[in-house]
C-alpha cells in the first residue's frame, strides 16, 4: 500500500508539484498522466525517496519514505544511461543483488532468471548498447524485476520507444503484474497508454503539477492491444484523459471554458 | 590511394621508410665525419655494449644495466605508480565532493603551473642525493596530469548512472567501484599514460641533478668526459625506452577498456 499525502516539492520560490495525495493498493496499476512541465518526474523521485519533498510525506506499506527503500525498483526513461555500458546484459541485472544475494554463481542465477522473464536469456554475454532500445528497456524491466520489488515505479518508461515496441512492453508490464502482484506506479505523457495500462489514472495539471482529476478505468482483464482499443469505453475513456490533459494547459481562459466532465476530481 | 592496401604492406611500407632514414643519418654523418655526430651503426654497437653484452644467466644485461638501467626504471615506475594511487584517489574525491573541489582547486592550479623541474633542487635540500629524492621529483612531476583528468572524469559520470546506483541502494563503496570508477576510467587512463611519459622525463632530470647512479647520471658523466659514444647511446636507449613503455601501456589500457567501450567510442 502506497500513501501519498499533501506532497509539495519547491525548488526555492519555485513549486514545481503542489499538494499531490493519492494511494496505491497492493497490486495496483496506477499511471499518472500530464502535460510537459506538470512536474512527473520530480512525483516520481518523491515516491522514490531519492528526492525529499518540502513538505508531505509518502508512506510505503505503514513506513514513512525518507530514503529509497527495500522492495521498491525503478524502471528510468533513459534506458541507455540507466544501465552501465561496461557492464554485461546479466552483470547490470545482477549489480543491484549484491546486497540481497551472497554468491556470484546465485546472483547470475538470478539475474538470468529475471532476464528469462523478459525474454531475453539469449543476449545475458551481450553488452547493452549492442542491443535495440526495446531490448535495453527489457534489460532495465529484468534488472527491476530481479531485485523481487513490491513497488515498481517507471518514469515514462517507453517515452523513447517506437509504436510497436511501446506496445509490446505494455503488455510485458501487464503480464508481470499479473503473474507477480506487484504494485506499479508508471508515469507517462502518452494518454492512450494511461488508459490502456491503468487500473486508475491520475491527471496531472501544470505550473505546479497538482492532480486534476483521478479516473478509474473499467476496461475488462486481459487487455489487448487492439480488441481493448476498439471498445467503445476505451474511446470514452481516452477522450475524458485527453480533455483533462489539455484542459490542464496554463491558458486561463480555455481552462475556465473547459466541458470537461470531471470525474471524482480531487480538488475542485 | 592515400591509404596502403593492409596492415602488411603497411608494416613493410613502416620499415623502409625507417630504413631510408637510418641510412640518410648513416650517410651524413660518415661524410661529415664530426666527433659529436655519431653514425647509427657506431651508436647501434655503443647501446649493445653498454647494457646488453651481459652473460646469459643475467638475461643478457650488462652490469652497467644493472648497475644503472635498472635504478632508473625502477625508480621511474615506482614514482609514476605512487602518483598513480595518489592521483586517482585524490581526484575521486575532488571529483565527486563539491566542498573539496571549491577547497583544492587553486591548489590544484598552482600545483600543475609550477614546471616541476624546477622543483628537483628543492627535493634534493629535503632528501639529499638518492632515490628518495628522485622519486619524490617523479611524483611531483606526473601526478598532475593523473589527477586533472581524473577530477574531470570522476565529475562526470552521467548524473543517471549516478542516480540508478542510489535507486538500486548500492552502497557507497559499490557506487565508487562499480559506477565512478569505471565511469571514469576512460580519461583516468590518458591521465596514466601522460604521466607515464612525463615520468620518463622526469627520471632523467632528477638523476642530472643528484643521483648516485642510473642512465640520467650516466648521460650527464659521459657529456662532461666527452664520452660522445655513450651520450648518444642514451638518448636512443631513452627513445626505445619510451616507445616499449607506452606500447605496454597501451596494451592494458585495451585490456581493461575493451570491456567497457560505450557507442560512443564503438567503431
Amino acid at each position: 500500500m502506497l500513501e501519498v499525502t499533501g506532497l509539495t516539492k519547491a525548488y526555492g520560490s519555485h513549486l514545481v508539484i503542489d499538494d499531490i495525495s493519492f494511494q496505491a493498493a497492493d497490486g495496483e496499476l496506477v499511471t499518472i498522466v500530464g502535460p510537459s512541465g506538470c512536474g512527473k518526474s520530480t512525483l516520481l523521485r518523491c515516491l522514490a525517496g531519492l528526492l525529499p519533498p518540502t513538505s508531505g510525506q509518502v508512506v510505503l506499506d505503514g513506513t514513512p519514505v525518507t530514503r529509497v527503500p527495500p522492495g521498491l525498483a525503478i524502471v528510468f526513461q533513459d534506458y541507455s544511461r540507466s544501465l552501465y555500458p561496461w557492464l554485461s546484459v546479466r552483470d547490470n541485472v545482477a549489480l543491484p543483488l549484491r546486497r540481497t544475494i551472497r554468491g556470484r554463481v546465485a546472483r547470475r542465477e538470478a539475474a538470468l532468471a529475471a532476464l528469462g522473464t523478459v525474454g531475453l536469456t539469449a543476449f545475458a554475454d551481450r553488452h547493452p548498447w549492442q542491443l535495440s532500445g526495446g531490448m535495453q528497456q527489457r534489460v532495465a524491466i529484468a534488472r527491476a524485476l530481479a531485485c523481487d520489488p513490491g513497488l515498481l515505479l517507471m518514469d515514462e518508461p517507453f517515452g523513447s520507444l517506437d509504436a510497436q515496441t511501446r506496445e509490446d512492453l505494455e503488455d510485458l508490464v501487464l503480464r508481470v503484474r499479473a503473474d507477480r502482484n506487484i504494485t506499479i506506479v508508471l508515469v507517462t505523457h502518452d494518454i492512450d497508454e494511461s488508459v490502456y495500462t491503468g487500473d486508475r489514472v491520475i491527471v496531472l495539471a501544470a505550473g505546479p503539477g497538482r492532480v486534476r482529476a483521478v479516473i478509474g478505468v473499467d476496461l475488462p482483464a486481459p487487455r489487448d492491444q487492439i480488441g481493448t482499443k476498439e471498445l467503445r469505453e476505451f474511446a470514452h475513456l481516452r477522450a475524458e484523459v485527453s480533455r483533462l490533459v489539455r484542459g490542464a494547459a496554463p491558458a486561463p481562459r480555455a481552462a475556465s471554458g473547459t466541458p470537461a466532465r470531471e470525474t471524482r476530481t480531487n480538488h475542485g | 590511394m592515400s591509404r596502403l592496401p593492409s596492415a602488411a604492406w603497411r608494416l613493410v611500407a613502416q620499415l623502409l621508410v625507417l630504413a631510408a632514414a637510418l641510412a640518410a643519418w648513416e650517410l651524413a654523418t660518415r661524410s661529415a665525419a664530426s666527433p659529436y655526430f655519431l653514425p647509427p651503426s657506431v651508436i647501434a654497437k655503443s647501446v649493445y655494449h653498454l647494457w646488453f653484452a651481459g652473460p646469459a644467466r643475467h638475461l643478457w644485461l650488462t652490469s652497467d644495466a644493472t648497475g644503472n638501467l635498472l635504478p632508473s626504471l625502477g625508480r621511474m615506475l615506482g614514482g609514476w605508480a605512487a602518483a598513480s594511487l595518489a592521483g586517482i584517489a585524490l581526484g575521486i574525491a575532488i571529483g565527486r565532493v563539491r566542498l573539496l573541489a571549491e577547497l583544492a582547486e587553486p591548489i590544484v592550479h598552482f600545483g600543475r603551473a609550477v614546471p616541476a623541474p624546477t622543483l628537483v633542487p628543492v627535493f634534493l635540500l629535503m632528501f639529499k642525493i638518492g632515490t628518495p629524492m628522485e622519486v619524490a621529483a617523479i611524483i611531483f612531476g606526473v601526478i598532475w596530469p593523473v589527477l586533472l583528468n581524473t577530477i574531470d572524469g570522476a565529475r562526470h559520470v552521467h548524473p543517471l548512472h549516478v542516480e540508478t546506483a542510489r535507486a538500486f541502494r548500492l552502497p557507497a563503496w559499490q557506487r565508487l567501484t562499480r559506477v565512478i570508477a569505471p565511469s571514469a576510467a576512460p580519461k583516468i587512463f590518458a591521465g596514466l599514460r601522460l604521466a607515464l611519459s612525463l615520468a620518463l622525463v622526469m627520471m632523467i632530470i632528477s638523476e642530472f641533478v643528484g643521483s648516485t647512479d642510473g642512465i640520467g647520471r650516466e648521460e650527464i658523466i659521459a657529456q662532461s668526459n666527452f664520452d660522445i659514444p655513450t651520450m648518444w647511446a642514451v638518448i636512443v636507449l631513452l627513445g626505445l625506452l619510451g616507445i616499449v613503455l607506452n606500447a605496454l601501456f597501451g596494451l592494458a589500457e585495451h585490456a581493461v577498456l575493451a570491456r567497457q567501450k560505450g557507442p560512443s567510442s564503438h567503431a
